[in-house]
């Protein structure tokens, strides 16, 4: 492997990484727009100009390979002559309004300036080109030409990830310009990514355009729910308010990227719509009622009826969309009642998918219920038909929206008690007699297992409303009133139990989960 | 040297017709390259001359076909710049329009040398006759044999074809014509890799200027040995000067590289005309930097001119008198290096604008005492640190028109106007760029 001196310090690289690699292992910053390294080296922004000894001239650190005992120096005199000629070069032509610009806060030009420039403008501020502003460009995106720097990464994104090259550069010089190809829109179905890898504040997400100030926004670890592909997210919210999703780097998974759809179920999670308090049916209506005495009140009917004709006349339904430690407490809890276990995971007809990231299962967790051994098949129509007969007396759907996904209507109209473990306002409410509100993904910790078997973490990022509780807290809380015993107390507890439980999950360590995931035992 | 051979057209009428022409032993040196020499022997001969690239860059000619890979099973290409864009060069469209089959000759055997099957005429669009020619010429060598399949009976296979450009400088750097060819933008590429093993398609390929594919032939004659004597040692061989501005014989001109500067403009071109006296010259295109009045006892090769603080480039003579006004000059080839920058590159792109923007304002109003400082700084920040040479292309000149004529800007800047012109109605800023 060679060695190569960055700044007087010896770093040891595989062979073939260029030196903006071997400096990044190394933790040292050599700034760049158009480099990156989920898209082809393009070596235009020149903002990575570094002085390597014996170079003739200044050399560019995104394109230069690292050769055995190569000396480069990011901080030197020529090095940082040329970082703050590029930058003024890239300003002479650029507005300076960052107040105004959404941009604000993750702007490369904005922060490099400040860390690399800092010189007053020897242009005037009238003599600058001109070039348009806020052109809606397809369904997610909003170009700003003037603001662009003509990085090329947006353009090599749709040549080289989604070959659908809608954008292209045209005109020549400081004219030249981002632009749609004649007669396209930018309409792919990932679109949006454009957004997270423009350096600057040209292509901006009309959804999240002028929402909130970055500076102001947390962020959280998390995959996205939107289907079986479980990419790698970050959450950015602020005070309880979800404001977007952007793709979280993961090459076992989605590399850089993430899709348009799955990047707006981030407004579907929050909103009207939420169940926020814990309902028991009282004579003709819901009653609002506590937490404990809501948990305790279907604990308290489910080991009543499993006592009084068996547990097979209790059922549980838990959902793909569950996390693995909702199945595995609703497994316990069957377990505990012996009652019977379905699972559930229903996708539109005809979903959409592709053969990149998009899968047509639009549930996020259909293989941790596979690989926690839940039925799959014909387990929701057989507790129905026993509902039919008369068998059933009590249901409980994790999750589970089994009218939307199932034939299971007429079984709930005569089923004498359904309980209800969900996060919306679910068509089986009007059926409930029991409501116990449980949080989104985002308002949980826990884990999804993805299409190719990888178990993945995500965390909570915001509080569940009201009185929802995660969902594992909800059937640890359940669990505790149908056995006594104490419920786990985090969520990483339930899954260190369900890994010593054995079998698919045996020998996975929550804490190793993070960030990136790991692969089911075979 | 008096005799002349690649403009041999000047001497007989009629030479770009292939009768013509092989009634002047036209494709024999294709027959001696077939008869006698295998490829590497080509190669060998073309190093032996010390032939060195007539584009611009000067590049020895045998080494490049050398860096092509030994063994591939990739097709090798060979593509042909024509793309003769520089301001002051109009030599190789010369060569196209009055000699087409030498250049096509030329391509055979350098076709054959590099084991090609395939070549590229690679023409700037608006040399519309040369390219009618050029495709007349095509068609009259294969009719002939010359082109096709099994060329002379010789086993060896070649097609050529003519491409139009539309029309941009930046199509006749050799990897942003490759990109043209290729159907896409003329952005440079950045190397490494280098065309000789991922070029056109991603193919082995060599790219060639017109001369210095005009000059295989010749070599195939009379021998890398003939070539080598004329001219020095380290860049021999005749070469092509135009010379534009004001001579009395403005023209393109094929003498010994290493000619003397004075001897191009006050024998061969007829001094200045109208009594006026020589103010700069820029010896080799553009791009150059311009040499004062006082430095023109240089002799024109790529050597001899970089050592006396130029380059030959592509030997296009830029002759300017006393009523030249350097700010106006400077500024008029600013104006064209900014219209034709591709944009592809920071300093490039924004540089090449700015420094447009300074000098209109030193000529037309609006120019500050610090403008000459200024551009040369601009210029500096521009060079060297981009993907192609059109940044020094458009800094070079600006820096040694300032350095040289240094006293002009600054009595424009205190003038606030440029004193030879003073009616001069300012000329719009570029801004349309097709």
């Amino acid at each position: 492997m060679p060695t190569v001196e960055i700044d007087g310090r010896k770093i040891e690289v595989e062979d073939g990484r260029t030196v903006i690699e071997a400096a990044d292992q190394a933790g040292i910053e050599i700034p760049h727009y158009c480099w990156h390294p989920g898209l082809s080296i393009s070596g235009n922004c020149r903002m990575c100009l570094v002085e390597i000894e014996k170079a003739p001239k200044l050399q560019i650190a995104c394109n230069t390979r690292v050769t055995d005992g190569m000396v480069v120096h990011t901080k030197s005199e020529k090095t940082t002559t040329a970082q703050k000629a590029v930058l003024e070069f890239l300003l002479i032509n650029h507005p300076i309004d960052c107040p105004v610009c959404d941009q604000a806060g993750e702007c490369k030009l904005q922060e490099y300036y400040m860390d690399y420039d800092r010189q007053r403008s020897r242009v005037p501020l009238g003599n600058k080109v001109k070039k348009s502003k806020a052109i809606p460009i397809g369904k997610h995106v909003m170009l700003d030409q003037e603001r662009c720097v003509l990085c090329a990464r947006c353009t090599r994104f749709l040549d080289e990830v989604t070959h659908t090259s809608e954008l292209g550069i045209f005109q020549r010089g400081d004219h030249s310009e981002i632009d749609l190809a004649p007669g396209k829109t930018l309409d792919n179905p990932y679109s949006a990514n454009v957004v997270d890898i423009c350096p600057v504040g040209a292509l901006t997400n009309r959804d999240f355009r002028f929402q909130a100030r970055v500076w102001y926004l947390e962020r959280t670890e998390s995959v996205c729910g939107g289907c079986a592909n479980g990419c790698n997210i970050e959450i950015y919210h602020r005070e309880g308010r979800i404001f977007r999703f952007q793709p979280r780097a993961n090459m076992a998974v989605n590399d850089y990227w993430m899709c348009d759809a799955g990047r707006s179920s981030a407004y579907g999670l929050q909103g009207e719509g939420r169940l926020q308090q814990a309902l028991l049916r009282g004579e003709e209506a819901f009653v609002p009622t506590l937490w404990a005495d809501a948990v305790d009140a279907v604990g308290r009917r489910l080991v009543e009826t499993a006592d009084r004709r068996g547990g097979q006349a209790i059922g549980i339904v838990v959902s793909a969309q569950a996390s693995n430690e909702e199945i595995f407490l609703a497994r316990r809890l069957a377990g505990a009642l012996g009652a019977r276990l379905a699972g559930v995971s229903v996708s539109p007809a005809g979903a959409y998918h592709d053969a990149f990231l998009i899968k047509a299962d639009k549930n996020p967790n259909t293989q941790g219920l596979r690989a926690q051994g839940v039925d799959l098949g014909a387990g929701v129509g057989a507790l129905t038909e026993a509902a039919g007969r008369g068998e059933l007396e009590a249901l409980v759907l994790v999750r589970s929206d089994v009218l939307a996904e199932t034939t299971a209507g007429p079984a709930l109209e005569t089923l004498p008690y359904l309980a209800v473990l969900d996060s919306g306002h679910v068509a089986e409410l009007q059926y409930a007699s029991a409501v116990l509100p449980i949080g989104t993904y985002a308002e949980s910790d826990g884990t999804f297992t993805n299409h190719a078997g990888r178990v993945q973490r995500f965390q909570r990022a915001v509080a569940a409303p009201g009185e929802a509780r995660p969902g594992w807290q909800a059937l640890a809380d359940l669990l505790a009133v149908v056995t006594g015993a104490p419920a786990p107390a985090t969520a990483a507890d339930v899954f260190a139990a369900l890994a010593a439980e054995g079998g698919a999950f045996a020998g996975l360590d929550h804490a190793a989960l993070a960030s990136s995931g790991q692969p089911l035992r075979a | 040297m008096t005799e002349r051979l690649l403009m041999r057209c000047r001497d007989i009428p009629g030479l770009r017709s292939i009768d013509t022409y092989l009634q002047h032993g036209g494709y024999e040196a294709t027959r001696t390259a077939f008869a006698k020499y295998q490829p590497q022997e080509l190669v060998e001969m073309v190093k032996a001359s010390n032939l060195r690239g007539r584009g611009g860059a000067g590049f020895p000619t045998g080494m490049k076909w050398g860096f092509l890979p030994k063994q591939t099973e990739k097709p090798v290409y060979l593509a042909v710049n024509a793309d003769e864009s520089e301001p002051g060069t109009f030599k190789d469209r010369v060569i196209m329009e009055e000699d087409p089959h030498q250049l096509l000759e030329g391509i055979i055997i350098t076709a054959y040398a590099i084991n090609c099957h395939t070549a590229y005429i690679y023409i700037r669009g608006e040399m519309k006759y040369a390219y009618d020619v050029l495709w007349e010429a095509i068609h009259e060598a294969y009719a002939k044999g010359c082109l096709g399949k099994n060329i002379f009976g010789s086993g060896f296979d070649l097609d050529v074809v003519v491409h139009r450009g539309a029309g941009a400088y930046i199509c006749g750097e050799e990897t942003g014509l490759l990109e043209s060819l290729e159907g896409k933008r003329a952005y440079p590429r950045i190397k490494p890799p280098f065309p000789a093993t991922h070029g056109l398609f991603g193919c082995p390929t060599i790219v060639n200027n017109v001369e210095t594919i005009a000059c295989v032939p010749h070599i195939v004659l009379r021998g890398a040995d003939w070539f080598r004597s004329i001219g020095p040692e380290k860049s021999p061989g005749p070469k092509l000067f135009c010379v534009s501005g004001h001579v009395v014989r403005p023209g393109v001109y094929e003498l010994p590289m290493g000619t003397p500067l004075r001897e191009i403009i006050y024998d061969h071109c007829g001094g200045i005309p109208n009594g006026r006296v020589l103010k700069g010259v820029i010896p080799g295109g553009a791009s150059m930097p311009i040499f004062t009045a006082d430095e023109i006892d240089v002799p024109m090769d790529m050597d001899s001119v970089q050592k006396a603080g130029s380059f030959l480039g592509s030997a296009g003579v830029m002759v300017m008198d006393d009523s030249v006004c350097m700010v106006w000059a400077c500024y008029v080839l600013s104006k064209f290096f900014h219209h034709e920058s591709c944009g592809q590159c920071t300093p490039c792109r924004e540089g090449t604008g700015w420094l447009e923007k300074v000098l209109h304002g030193l000529e037309y109003g609006g120019g500050h005492a610090s403008d000459a400082d200024l551009l040369l700084n601009i210029a500096g920040n521009m060079m060297g640190n981009t993907i192609c040479a059109l940044a020094d292309a458009a800094a070079m000149p600006v820096r040694a028109f300032v350095t040289k004529f240094r006293s002009e800007f600054e009595q424009h800047a205190a003038l606030g106007r440029c004193p030879m012109r003073p009616d001069a109605a300012p000329e719009p800023r570029a801004h349309a760029h097709g």
